[in-house]
């Protein structure tokens, strides 16, 4: 990283997500640290159970106890978020970050209209009347691609299909004008033929509303399409990250190879689906030295022993001993 | 999920494994459920051992002597150290009439819900695994009779029998009647349970695996799918106990339930009614303290196994 | 909606009919009618023509029409006990239990709700923890226990409620309230209690079971990361979505509660419905027996399908269809 840069958005500097079980702490985030610029748009990609959707949880101030940031700072625009009261953090949720949930379906209460959830979202941040938040509100689900807007503002979520609801899931997230927004697998719970579309809608109006994006999915079609920089996340670590094209063409951790060529590319034939051997360490069992040596085809001495930093590696960064 | 299934040939093989589980972890971390447990053992052994632990047979006529009736218990003036709960008013030590009504209420309450169990186990199987109409008629008769309090059934069943029997009849049987109409009252919901977890594990593939054998269906029910009831079973069976000890406590200090010749805590407490405005509290409040006391024991073991046994909120 | 309700009704009109048969059944078979009315020593010709007069030698079906058509239009008979028509009787009593059961309910709730909210948002707290010991004991009170211990309490040893009766009663047209006189009010104190703290520590533990269900889930968690404050989401939004399935449990309770007047009133020599029964159970007085128990399950089917229509009125989910056409995807 070269020249003069602005203060990023968001610094996440080696923050560490501990739950104390009966049997000693699990860690399920055990040293991430990256920063994100304004209006950027960073994919963080993983296996279930690498620790993704806890570092945005973390972020957001959202973990459930008694699970806790233990160890590291969070910063959001030069300032601490992962210390402050519960007050405070009421305050910057919504207002300066946003979240958007995995399942639509279970995120809007039921027994609310949109645009009520809508109103009440938007007054719990700003100064306005309620004539005021539902012109705003109307405004959001136009935005957001929702026809008819007027006469949906008034219906329960149960009335909208998969699509419509998460549509309104974004809306709601955008409504106080946060510059960060974490989408937590959006798209999981979709069906596959507007998975795109909807992927399209958040990253469109996040770009009109000059939010940046942490985009938190296992699926790497979605982040092709729209990251600017990805981040992979393995064990509880960043093992790789770095501008887009880098990582996917020209993969600098062993993993992240893995990764790409586990793909398969339509129009290609293919013998068999090519995978990476072995899975990924339960959190109780986490091998010492990097934790992806024993799948690793280019494990050495030195990996079993040491656990990797992130270095400058071909055009990202890899926390690799190749390096 | 293991299934706790318990074969008396793996008892104590089961037992050690039991000490070593998560359950028996979960009771002796759960401060309040050892100290129920505890109680509930007391209670439990004072009931059983009561013609030896109790001071004075209340039930020998022969050894009573009105002139030692309606004293006070041994800390108030005028108390007598033979009698420490004090009498009644024919001069029963009530600490006495206490130990042999806890044994008459907890022998009904066990009873009834094992009788409640059976009923319900056997007709919640039968809806579950034959479907069809017989699962459709029990479900109504259960939905009907679930839109009553059980205390209306166990009234209105005890209302019958009184009716039909002659009153010297139905004292002897006073006991049975009672079982019965507490048993009655309270089948639905084991019927329910296990006819949804039948329902749901007939559908499973080891099931399917046994009819091909061609395993007579009784059999598949009673080997393969029952055992795995045990766990909710036993829940509802524990708050049930406590139900069915109050509900006949209820009945008899109705004037329903058990007569005042062989009195169950529920009686001793109407018996005792009458003197509450007196001013000799000792006869009322000491036998509803005992009534208290069993149920709560009951109930809070109940709370525990319902929360250790619930995978939600481990 | 329409054939939701032809449904519940049709299903009402057959508890009705199966408990009208029960009831039919305790008439005629439990011991002999015509022994009742007249006792051991009648001779054999005339308890024939009284069985001819009664048409007890009708056919099964016939009889039960009969019986079936008189408790329709509230003929019950007449009481065994003191010879006085049973729906007389039952009318008079209704008042005083109705409106027990009512103050019972306007204490278990205005206590009971509060509590559940307060022990749902507050788990850990000295407060809670005496909320969560009052109602596990209450759970585990015989309601007779309580009215004696209340009534040795307040009665015997400060005197300062009656232990039994109305009180001074004002009679308006058919009815007779005990609300309007100060010896009433003070009347209803103790039975009330008695009667609601069942029920209060139901309700109790209801609400707070399930406002705790409710504040974990997605769409709490996601209010939460919009950034909406503590107070909203407990009081405006999860509250909302706790009472609605609490109330059609509590719609449901009124009926519980009618019929465990009997014990209260037992208790406190209430002169209602619930007394009645008991004193007729205990002499075996069948026609008033079978009568109560036909009113009871009426009032019983009628609260089943007021709570149901309730449900239908206030959750949203029911009332409008699914996904509107009108849009894309």
């Amino acid at each position: 990283m070269s020249g003069y840069r602005a203060t990023p958005l968001l610094e996440v500097r080696n923050v560490r997500v501990e739950y104390p079980t009966r049997t000693g702490p699990l860690t399920p985030v055990k040293d991430v640290s990256f920063s994100l610029d304004a209006g950027e748009v960073l994919g963080i990609v993983g296996e279930s159970g690498a620790g993704k959707s806890m570092m945005g949880s973390a972020i957001i101030g959202l973990l459930e106890p008694p699970g806790r940031v233990a160890a590291g700072e969070i910063l959001l625009e030069g300032e601490r978020i992962d210390n402050l009261s519960r007050a405070a953090l009421t305050r910057i949720r919504g207002r300066k970050i946003g979240l958007v949930p995995q399942d639509p379906l279970t995120s809007l209460n039921p027994l609310f209209t949109v645009g009520q959830q809508l109103v009440q979202t938007i007054r719990a941040h700003h100064e306005m009347s309620d004539k005021q938040a539902r012109a705003r509100a109307l405004e959001l689900l136009t935005e957001v691609g929702i026809p008819a807007p007027d006469r949906r503002i008034d219906q329960y979520p149960h009335q909208f299909s998969g699509g419509m609801r998460q549509r309104v899931v974004i809306a709601l997230a955008l409504c106080a004008g946060p510059r960060l927004v974490i989408a937590d697998e959006p798209t999981t719970a979709l069906d596959v033929s507007i998975q795109a579309q909807i992927i399209d809608v958040l990253k469109r109006t996040c770009r009109d509303h000059g939010a940046a994006i942490i985009l938190i999915t296992h699926d790497m079609g979605v982040i092709a399409e729209t990251a600017d920089r990805v981040g992979v996340m393995y064990a509880g670590r960043l093992v790789e990250i770095g501008p887009l094209r880098s990582v996917v063409s020209e993969p600098a951790h062993p993993y992240t190879s893995g990764l790409m060529s586990s793909i398969p590319v339509v129009g290609r034939e293919l013998e068999r689906l090519s995978q990476i051997a072995g899975a990924m360490p339960r959190l109780t069992a986490t091998p010492q030295g990097c934790a992806f040596h024993p799948r690793c085809p280019k494990a050495f001495d030195r990996c079993k022993l040491e656990m990797p930093e992130l270095v400058p590696a071909h055009s990202s960064q890899a926390a690799c001993w190749l390096y | 999920m293991t299934t706790r299934t318990a074969h008396l040939s793996r008892l104590g093989e089961l037992l050690g494994r039991a000490y070593n589980s998560d359950l028996f972890w979960s009771f002796r971390h759960t401060p309040s459920a050892v100290v129920a447990a505890a109680v509930a053992c007391v209670f439990l052994l004072l009931a059983l051992l009561a013609p030896w632990v109790a001071p004075q047979n209340p039930f020998n006529l022969s050894a009573l002597s009105l002139m030692d009736s309606e004293l006070p218990p041994v800390w108030v003036s005028g108390g007598d150290s033979r009698f420490f709960l004090g009498t009644d008013v024919q001069g029963r030590d009530i600490f006495s009439t206490i130990l042999y009504g806890l044994r008459i209420s907890m022998v009904v309450g066990f009873a009834s819900v094992l009788l409640a169990m059976t009923l319900g186990v056997s007709l919640g199987l039968a809806a579950g695994y034959a479907g069809g109409w017989v699962e459709a008629l029990i479900m109504r008769i259960a939905d009907v009779q679930l839109s009553f309090p059980a205390i209306l059934v166990a009234l209105l069943v005890n209302g019958v029998a009184r009716a039909a029997l002659p009153r010297e009849v139905f004292n002897d049987v006073a006991m049975l009647i009672l079982i019965l109409s507490i048993g009655v009252s309270s089948w639905v919901q084991y019927a329910r349970t296990v006819r949804s977890l039948v329902v749901v594990e007939k559908e499973k593939e080891y099931v399917q695996a046994v009819n091909i054998l061609g395993r007579h269906p009784l059999f598949i029910a009673g080997r393969h799918i029952l055992p795995n009831t045990t766990g909710p079973i036993t829940v509802i069976a524990t708050i049930n106990l406590a139900l069915a000890i109050l509900t006949e406590a209820t009945l008899s200090y109705l004037g329903v339930g058990m007569p005042p010749v062989t009195p169950s805590l529920g009686t001793l407490v109407r018996l005792g009614n009458e003197f509450m405005l007196s001013g000799k509290w000792w006869i009322v409040i000491f036998p509803s303290a005992a009534l208290v006391g069993v149920v709560l024991a009951v109930n809070l073991l109940g709370d525990w196994l319902r929360d250790a046994l619930n995978p939600k909120l481990r | 909606m329409i054939p939701f309700i032809f449904r519940r009704l049709l299903q009402g009109l057959i508890v009705m009919l199966v408990v009208a048969l029960i009831a039919f059944g305790l008439f005629h078979f439990v011991g002999d009618p015509v022994n009742n009315m007249v006792g051991q020593e009648v001779g054999g010709e005339i308890r024939e023509q009284l069985r001819e007069s009664l048409g007890l030698n009708d056919p099964m079906i016939v009889q039960f029409a009969r019986f079936v058509a008189r408790t329709a239009t509230g003929e019950f008979g007449v009481s065994f006990r003191n010879g006085v028509p049973v729906s007389t009787l039952l009318l008079e009593r209704m008042p005083a239990t109705l409106e027990l059961v009512f103050c019972a309910s306007a204490f278990a709730l205005s206590l009971g709700i509060p509590m559940g909210i307060y022990s749902a948002i507050n788990r850990r707290g000295l407060l809670t923890g005496v909320i969560q010991i009052v109602s596990l004991t209450g759970v585990s009170l015989p309601s007779f226990v309580v009215g004696i211990v209340l009534i040795i309490v307040f009665s015997v040893d400060l005197g300062w409620l009656p232990s039994s009766g109305r009180g001074e009663v004002v009679k308006l047209g058919a009815w007779s309230t005990g609300l309007l006189t100060a010896s009433g009010l003070k009347s209803l104190i103790l039975p009330s209690i008695t009667l609601g703290l069942f029920q209060l520590t139901l309700v109790m533990r209801l609400v707070r079971a399930e406002m705790l269900e409710v504040l974990r889930t997605d769409y709490i968690k996601f209010a939460r990361a919009r950034g909406l404050s503590e107070g909203i989401i407990n009081f405006h939004l999860a509250l909302k979505n706790t009472l609605i399935p609490v109330v059609t449990v509590i719609g449901l309770q009124i009926g519980s509660l009618i019929a465990f007047a009997i014990v209260t009133e037992t208790v406190f020599q209430w002169p209602g419905m619930g007394l009645l029964f008991i004193q007729a159970v205990d002499f075996a007085d069948i026609p008033v027996m079978s009568s109560y128990l036909v009113l009871i399950s009426l009032m019983f089917v009628i609260i089943n399908l007021v709570v149901d229509l309730l449900y239908y009125a206030i959750d949203p989910r029911l009332q409008i269809g699914g996904p509107q056409a009108g849009g894309g995807k």
